[in-house]
């Protein structure tokens, strides 16, 4: 089961800020979320073999060769603040 | 103060294959260095929505160069990983990493240790994406702001992992330079380049808690960072104090470690495997690579002892650095080759360390002509030293800096008094000389041979001879 504590945890792991009142609905969420993978563990898999993948592929690659890259300008396009061609964030120690 | 044994060390080597073209996974150039920031990224390496990441192929086969190197075992399936964290190096969110199936596992390689050679295991070898570079405007505490540049993002990295086997700061040196060399060796990484090789330490006193110390750029900096955090924890062990498990950052101003105890310290970082990648099957790669590898250190270090007669100290000085051992072996052709290894490995070395310099700033046929003034005593051992001084230092030619510097060696006396006597004696082969005949003058040398019983060497008789005539000429 999910607890509030999970909640703040996970937030502050992903950096997403959420309000005091909404903790109780993700609670809630993440519950019945869990709850589906519940079900889920019920299903009989004892003749599967365990996998991470979907699809059967494997090594798939290209080559050692560069091609030019985004110009500066545009690369730093999206940056919200940037600084002599720097992005800018937040310090941190 | 300094108890032998207690003290435990283990690495984590970060390993740029910076001799690769392209990233690890986009074709962004790795010719980075010195150019402005921000000018080698594309959105795969920006992390930019929709981007996927495609494997460079040449990155898995250095990794498998390094991984049979470092003598370990490939496994059979790998596969990439997310590490969550967030950080402005990296603008995924997360980083591209090995975790539970790693590229190779198992190995070791031997180093000089404090008491003979000593074996330290490899725990494993994982590839994975550099992160970007953080710059700070005036010093770091006072900074108002990190500034990022993503050049250095996405450049294929290598981590060494090692057992605990290192017992002193100076072992753990030994083995990076030990690493380095391999790596140069390979070919698939390039040292002298900024951030090329960073170190993760963690090191404790037997019985204690270990420290992990973070940001060692340098193999100076290993070996110093290390030595405080000994010092650290044995004072804290005197005073009673029980040294706690942290993360510490050095100092390399300031040549100190400090505790970071930071939030990034509850290591929480939900690794999934990268969906966006498919595994990795290169097993069968092995064989291939295997035999694509070059001699390696130890190996050639054998050899040069056992083709050209030299001390294991001074095989050990050739093979250390590749380029070391290829101008050696270049220079050998051409010259007595023990007399090479002793010029190059205690003189030319030291003078080159000396100045800061490498091996690529002295011509080989420079090495070449001073070993030939040597062995033909034209030019004293001190006179060599002076003529490899002036080279570093002024440029030129040997032959010009002896004349300049009259670096020729005062012949023997018995010697000079046989030329004079010779040329005195031989006055037909003189007139046969000033009418064109140069042999003539071998008739002379071999009056000098006779008259020194062998003492002179021809060619430095012939010269004495020749300048002798020319003097009485001029």
């Amino acid at each position: 089961m999910i607890s509030r504590e999970d909640v703040e945890h996970i937030s502050w792991l992903a950096s997403i800020k959420i309000a005091d009142e909404e903790k109780e609905e993700f609670v809630a969420k993440f519950n019945s979320i869990l709850e589906y993978f519940h079900e889920l563990d019920q299903l009989n898999t004892e003749d599967v073999e365990p996998t991470y993948r979907v699809v059967d592929l494997a090594n798939v690659f290209r080559d050692d060769l560069s091609r030019p890259s985004l110009p500066p300008e545009e690369a730093l396009g999206n940056a919200p603040r940037r600084a002599e061609g720097y992005f800018k964030s937040p310090r941190i120690v | 103060m300094t108890q032998k044994g207690d003290v435990i060390i283990g690495l984590e080597v970060h390993v740029q294959l910076n001799k690769l073209q392209s990233k690890l996974f986009c074709g962004c150039s790795t010719a980075y260095h010195n150019s402005p920031p921000n000018s080698h990224t594309c959105p795969v390496c920006l992390g930019l929505p929709g981007s996927l990441p495609v494997l460079n192929r040449k990155s898995v086969e250095y990794g498998l160069r390094v991984a049979l190197a470092l003598n370990c075992q490939v496994q059979q399936e790998t596969y990439f990983y997310r590490k969550n964290y967030y950080y402005p190096d990296l603008p995924k969110g997360f980083q591209i990493s090995q975790y539970d199936f790693p590229l190779a596992v198992g190995g070791s390689i031997l180093i000089k240790g404090d008491d003979g050679e000593r074996k330290i295991r490899i725990t494993r070898v994982h590839m994975e994406e550099d992160p970007g570079r953080l710059v700070h405007a005036g010093t770091i505490d006072r900074a108002k702001y990190s500034m990022v540049d993503y050049n250095r993002c996405g450049m294929s990295l290598l981590e060494v992992v090692t057992e605990p086997d290192m017992r002193s700061p100076k072992e753990a040196r030994a083995f990076l330079d030990k690493l380095r060399t391999i790596l140069e060796y390979l070919d698939v990484f390039d040292g002298d380049l900024e951030g090329s090789m960073r170190v993760d330490s963690n090191i404790s006193l037997a019985g204690g808690e270990r420290a992990e110390v973070k940001n060692i750029s340098s193999h100076k900096g290993v070996e110093k960072a290390l030595s405080y955090e000994i010092t650290r924890q044995r004072n804290m062990k005197r005073r009673g104090i029980r040294v706690i498990q942290e993360t510490r950052h050095f100092d390399e101003a300031r040549n100190i470690t400090v505790s970071i105890r930071t939030k990034e310290e509850a290591h929480d970082y939900r690794y999934f495997p990268e969906p966006d990648l498919v595994p990795l099957r290169v097993a069968d790669w092995v064989p291939e690579v295997a035999a694509s590898l070059p001699e390696l250190p130890d190996a050639r270090r054998e050899s040069f002892v056992s083709q050209y007669g030299m001390t294991d100290d001074h095989a050990k000085s050739l093979t250390s650095d590749i380029k070391v051992a290829d101008f050696y072996e270049a220079v050998a052709r051409e010259s007595p080759p023990r007399l090479a290894a002793v010029w190059i490995a205690d003189v030319l070395k030291g003078e080159l360390n000396y100045r800061g310099l490498t091996i690529d700033r002295f011509s080989r046929q420079d090495m070449v002509t001073i070993l030939e003034m040597l062995s033909s005593e034209r030019i004293a051992e001190d006179g060599a030293v002076q003529v490899i001084r002036a080279l570093l230092d002024q440029g030129g030619l040997p032959q010009d800096i002896v004349k300049a510097r009259k670096l020729e060696r005062a012949g023997d006396q018995a010697v000079m008094k046989a030329v004079q006597e010779a040329v005195a004696e031989c006055s037909a082969a003189l007139e046969d000389y000033r009418k064109g005949n140069e042999r003539a003058l071998n008739f002379i040398v071999g009056q000098v041979m006779k008259k020194t019983r062998g003492r002179a060497s021809p060619t430095e008789a012939f010269r004495l001879v020749k300048e002798a005539v020319d003097r009485m000429d001029a």
